[in-house]
């Protein structure tokens, strides 16, 4: 099979040089260079933030930044993380420039509404910037009318047009990748032999065309009430500050699903890939990712509980958090087995992956807590909730996402990162990760609660501890940063498939030819072909 | 085969697999669409639930004649678009045209009855905000059915003015011999999105206009 083994003069990087070539692409694999380079500037903006955030907490007493400031960085962390990198982090990144490739394509079904997606994107992320230079906003990322409507005094609308405009580029991204996989597939290439990552992304492109619009019409109407004055959300008018949290969270939890699916995509790769195992129950992580995606849009009132509404409806909505458990713990399990007489090994990737499963699992566990009703109460609005979702969006979604851009940097490069440096910064990542927000889970269930810059004494320890675990952390993300630089020019030449992995991706040479595939590719069978079979093959 | 497009885009196959995608490519983006009015409808469904009162009040001041032209106007439009997408399949370029031309003529006519049924409610100052004057127990309850009035037939309306505008492209596209029985995506996938708008429409009336009258 490997007979494109030697690197064709010409591929997507080197087609045609120039910033028009860049910047006017259509080319999925550049737009997903594209995206790289935003949103990881906005990555390091948004921990610049944290940095800050932690930086106060340091002591006791509010000493670092004055309260208000304290409450625009919060809110701008919030705000450019969720919206601006974990919400496009791995499809933008990593699904653009693998979707086409993983099912045969020689590009997604609309290129020209792929890069216009990535040109919203940036307009959205410039309003979150000006912004911020502007003097910032400081209702959360949450948006909590009334404050937001009539209270705060800052730049609520400015925001929330650049949320909305970068609504758009979700649902962009959604319509391209969910009408490339069911039109484009390659011969022979059957849903039921579609990679996982592929299942993952469908799954969240689904919750981008469908919890996307909601967010997008619920800020709307807080922007409207705040410029007119007309009390949609006004109590004193007849309005319900609830009706914006239940329109709010209906996107807002599914986003969370949108954040964590594609990571547990690129799991499923990397797992396989590196215990040289088919994985174990294809067909059971393929429907989690549906079901998931399909149960994850009727959870969003267990944020809710503590707002006044139905008792009866929190009851409900635990009954489904729970259940959102089951395909969650499903895809564990079967990652779990997979692992189970393969042969493992520990490249930088993988250490990503164990580092996911980890920390998901915790992750995971304590949404559980949450889902309690009894417990929820306890614990709402507290740093238990923070640790809670950090582990998911940080020690999930940020670990795959790293761990996916070394897994696939040889086939976007076609160079090798340094193996030695790349494991020492997964175990950075991974310690200070820990540090930081386990003792924010002790925290929380102390009752230390959020967004306040100052707290009682007899928590300084554990908060320094966190503040310690940041600064760890911070210096995690800052080394892939400079190597993965270094690589893109000087790291060894990898060749097509450094990882012996299967996957149409791999077959194709590093970097791929701007049409992806010298001649479209025929499938002849399911997904993950390695163990024993493979090795006869390669007699 | 058309002289003018003899090669679908590069990422496709064949014409076949362009069209489903375009095709699938819109019913997504109307899933979606679905959705962004769903806040709207769920807002309103929520206030008219809570102060049905107030909000058949507020029912009673819109204009019941100019709304129901409106409604006959823009199912005539659907009609022409039909027309219109009949046309391209067939390949008769001067129909496509003249349909289009039609629909946005409609369209036109709907947006100006809209417009003279804004400036009354400015005139009666049921405008919500600042200048809303409105006597009665319920005067608060009736600016929220203001502006949910005023919002969902605004987005309906701003759905309408890109409707029209693509529709000008299309037939400029249709005019220059652009489409033919093999390839005229655009022109039905346009064809949907006009549908759609006009769907949209026949909710939004008896929500606002008929619900609670007699």
């Amino acid at each position: 099979m490997n007979a494109t083994a030697t690197t064709p003069r010409v591929h997507y990087l080197n087609a045609n040089y120039g910033i028009a070539s860049w910047l006017l692409t259509t080319d999925h694999k550049r737009i997903a260079l594209l995206y790289l380079a935003t949103i990881t500037l906005l990555f390091f903006i948004g921990g610049a933030a944290a940095v800050l955030i932690r930086l106060e907490l340091i002591t006791p007493a509010g000493d670092l930044v004055h309260s208000e400031t304290y409450n625009r960085l919060f809110t701008l962390h919030g705000i450019i993380m969720i919206f601006f990198f974990l919400i496009p982090s791995i499809p933008t990144v990593l699904g653009n420039f693998l979707v086409p490739m993983m099912i045969g394509a020689r590009d997604l079904a609309f290129p020209r509404l792929n890069l216009a997606s990535w040109y919203l994107f940036t307009a959205g992320s410039v309003f979150a910037l000006v912004v911020m230079v502007a003097g910032g906003v400081d209702t959360g990322w949450t948006f909590y009318t009334p404050y937001s409507t009539h209270y705060s005094n800052s730049h609520v609308v400015l925001t929330i047009v650049g949320i909305f405009i970068n609504g758009f580029s979700s649902i962009l991204t959604g319509i391209n990748f969910i009408v490339t996989i069911h039109t484009m597939r390659a011969p022979g290439m059957t849903w039921f032999r579609l990679p996982l990552f592929i299942w993952a992304h469908y799954a969240t492109s689904v919750i981008f065309i469908l919890g996307t619009p909601v967010v997008a019409i619920a800020l709307s109407l807080v922007a409207i009430e705040r410029v007119f004055r007309v009390g949609i959300f006004d109590p004193a008018l007849g309005g319900d500050p609830v009706l914006f949290q239940h329109l709010f969270w209906f996107y807002s939890h599914p986003a969370v699903y949108i954040m964590i699916l594609p990571a547990m995509g690129v799991i499923s790769e990397v797992i396989t890939c590196f215990s040289r195992k088919r994985i174990f129950g294809y067909t059971a992580i393929a429907l989690a990712s549906i079901s998931i995606a399909v149960i994850g849009f009727f959870v969003w009132g267990h944020h809710m509980v503590v707002s006044s509404q139905s008792v009866y409806a929190s009851m409900v909505f635990s009954f489904m958090s729970m259940l959102v458990a089951i395909p969650s713990a499903v895809k564990v399990f079967n990652w779990t087995a997979t692992l189970y007489k393969g042969s493992v090994a520990y490249q930088a990737p993988m250490l990503y992956a164990f580092g996911f499963i980890g920390l998901f699992t915790i992750g995971g566990l304590t949404g559980l807590f949450l889902a309690s009703l009894a417990v929820d109460v306890h614990v709402h609005h507290t740093y238990f909730v923070i640790a809670h979702f950090h582990y998911i969006m940080v020690g999930g979604a940020v670990m795959a996402y790293l761990g996916g851009i070394h897994f696939w940097f040889p086939k976007i490069t076609g160079r090798l990162y340094p193996e030695g440096w790349a494991k020492f910064a997964a175990l950075v990542i991974f310690v200070g990760f820990n540090l930081t927000f386990f003792p924010q889970f002790l925290l929380g269930y102390l009752g230390m609660p959020r967004r306040y810059h100052f707290y009682p004494e007899e928590w300084q320890v554990l908060n320094v501890m966190s503040s310690a675990g940041a600064s760890i952390l911070g210096v995690g993300y800052v080394l892939p940063l400079i190597y993965l630089v270094w690589a893109m020019r000087y790291g060894a030449a990898a060749g097509p498939n450094p990882w012996r992995a299967a996957g149409l991706e791999w077959q194709t040479s590093s970097p791929p030819p701007t049409d992806n595939f010298e001649r479209t590719p025929v499938v002849p069978e399911e997904a993950y072909a390695y163990g024993p079979k493979e090795e006869a093959e390669v007699v | 085969m058309s002289e003018t497009r003899a090669a679908p885009a590069h990422q496709f196959d064949d014409f076949e697999q362009q069209y489903e995608a375009a095709s699938l490519g819109m019913w997504a983006f109307l899933a979606t669409e679905i959705l962004f009015f769903g806040g709207l409808f769920l807002g309103y469904t929520v206030y008219r639930t809570l102060y049905p009162a107030a909000f058949t009040e507020g029912s009673h001041h819109l204009d019941i004649v100019l709304g129901s032209i409106n409604t006959a106007v823009l199912i005539g439009s659907s009609l022409t678009m039909a027309l219109a997408v009949h046309s391209a399949q067939v390949g008769r370029r001067q129909a496509i045209v003249g349909f289009l031309a039609l629909t946005m003529l409609l369209g036109l006519v709907f947006l100006s009855i809209k417009t003279v049924e804004y400036g009354h409610k400015f005139d009666e100052a049921l405008v919500p905000g600042a200048h809303f004057v409105y006597d009665g127990p319920f005067a608060p309850q009736v600016q929220l059915f203001f502006s949910f009035y005023f919002i969902m037939t605004g987005l309906h309306a701003l759905h309408m003015v890109v409707g029209i505008g693509i529709m000008a492209v299309l037939a400029w596209l249709a005019w220059r011999g652009k489409f033919s029985p093999t390839y005229h995506t655009p022109v039905e996938i346009s064809g949907l999105y006009w549908h759609f708008v006009d769907v949209v429409w026949i909710f939004l009336f008896p929500l606002l206009y008929l619900l609670g009258r007699h």
